[in-house]
C-alpha cells in the first residue's frame, strides 16, 4: 500500500507542476480580473463533455488531490510530531477525502451532458 | 510467519527528542521545506475548485456564469494570488528536484542533472501554451 501511495504522490506531483499553474493563472486570475475574456459557456461545455477532456480533468483532479493528501499528511504529523500508529486516523481522514473527492469527480465527468 | 510488508506499522518504543513547536521557524532551510510541503494546501483546494467548475458546466449557463462571478470576489483573487504563488513555487522545486530522483543513461552516460530539469521546464511551458490555447480559442 505504502509504494502505491507514493507512486499517486509522484504522479500527482507531476501533473500539479505542469498544469496546475496555467490553469490557476487563467480561471483564478486572467479571467476574473478580466485580462482574458472567459470562454463561453457552450464552447467551455463543448470542450469538458469531450471524450480526451474527460480524461484529461479525470487525472487533473484525481492525481493531485491524492498528492496533496500524502503531502498534508506527512507534514501535518511532522510539524505536529505525531509518530507511528497515532498517525492512522490522521492518514485515514487524508487519503479518505482524496478518494471522496476522485469518487465525485468520476461521477461528474461520466454523467456530465 | 508475518507478512515483512506489516512490520513497520508495529509502535516502536524509540526515544525522540522532544522538538519545539516552532522548530521549522528556527532556520531559512526548514522554512523553505514546510513552505515547499505546505504548497499541498493550495493544490487540493485548487482542484476542488476545478471539480466545482466541471460541475457548474454540467448544471447549465446561469451555473457556469454565476460560477464565473463567483471567482470575481475578493476573497476569491486573493485566493488565486496565493494559490497561484503556491503552486509556482511547487513547480519549480519539483523540477529542480526530479534529477535526483530520476536517472537517465544515454548510451552509458548519465544524463547530466540540469538537462533532465530544463527538459521538465521546458514540457511545463509547452503544456502550459497547449492547455492555454486549447481554453482560450473559444
Amino acid at each position: 500500500m505504502t509504494p502505491f501511495l507514493w507512486f499517486l504522490f509522484g504522479g500527482g506531483g507531476m501533473v500539479s507542476a505542469l498544469l496546475l499553474p496555467v490553469h490557476v493563472l487563467l480561471f483564478g486570475l486572467a479571467f476574473p480580473l478580466g485580462w482574458f475574456e472567459a470562454p463561453s459557456y457552450e464552447s467551455l461545455h463543448g470542450l469538458v463533455t469531450h471524450p480526451v477532456t474527460r480524461l484529461y480533468l479525470f487525472v487533473l483532479i484525481f492525481l493531485p488531490l491524492f498528492h496533496a493528501a500524502h503531502r498534508f499528511l506527512y507534514t501535518v504529523c511532522d510539524l505536529l510530531q505525531v509518530h507511528g500508529s497515532r498517525r492512522t486516523p490522521i492518514a485515514v481522514v487524508c487519503y479518505g477525502a482524496a478518494l471522496l473527492g476522485t469518487a465525485v469527480a468520476a461521477y461528474t465527468l461520466l454523467t456530465i451532458a | 510467519m508475518s507478512n515483512p510488508s506489516q512490520a513497520p506499522t508495529v509502535d516502536l518504543k524509540l526515544y525522540r527528542r522532544p522538538m519545539p513547536f516552532g522548530w521549522w521557524l528556527e532556520n531559512g532551510a526548514y522554512f523553505r521545506f514546510i513552505a515547499r510541503e505546505l504548497t499541498c494546501i493550495f493544490v487540493g483546494l485548487f482542484t476542488v475548485l476545478t471539480l466545482e467548475l466541471v460541475q457548474a458546466v454540467g448544471r447549465g449557463p446561469a451555473p457556469y456564469a454565476a460560477f464565473m462571478a463567483r471567482l470575481e470576489g475578493s476573497a476569491y483573487i486573493a485566493f488565486s494570488l496565493l494559490a497561484f504563488a503556491a503552486v509556482l513555487y511547487h513547480a519549480v522545486t519539483w523540477f529542480n528536484l526530479v534529477p535526483t530522483t530520476v536517472v537517465v543513461r544515454l548510451g552509458g552516460e548519465r544524463v547530466p542533472d540540469g538537462l533532465i530539469a530544463a527538459a521538465h521546464f521546458a514540457a511545463w511551458a509547452v503544456a502550459s501554451l497547449v492547455v492555454a490555447f486549447i481554453v482560450l480559442r473559444g
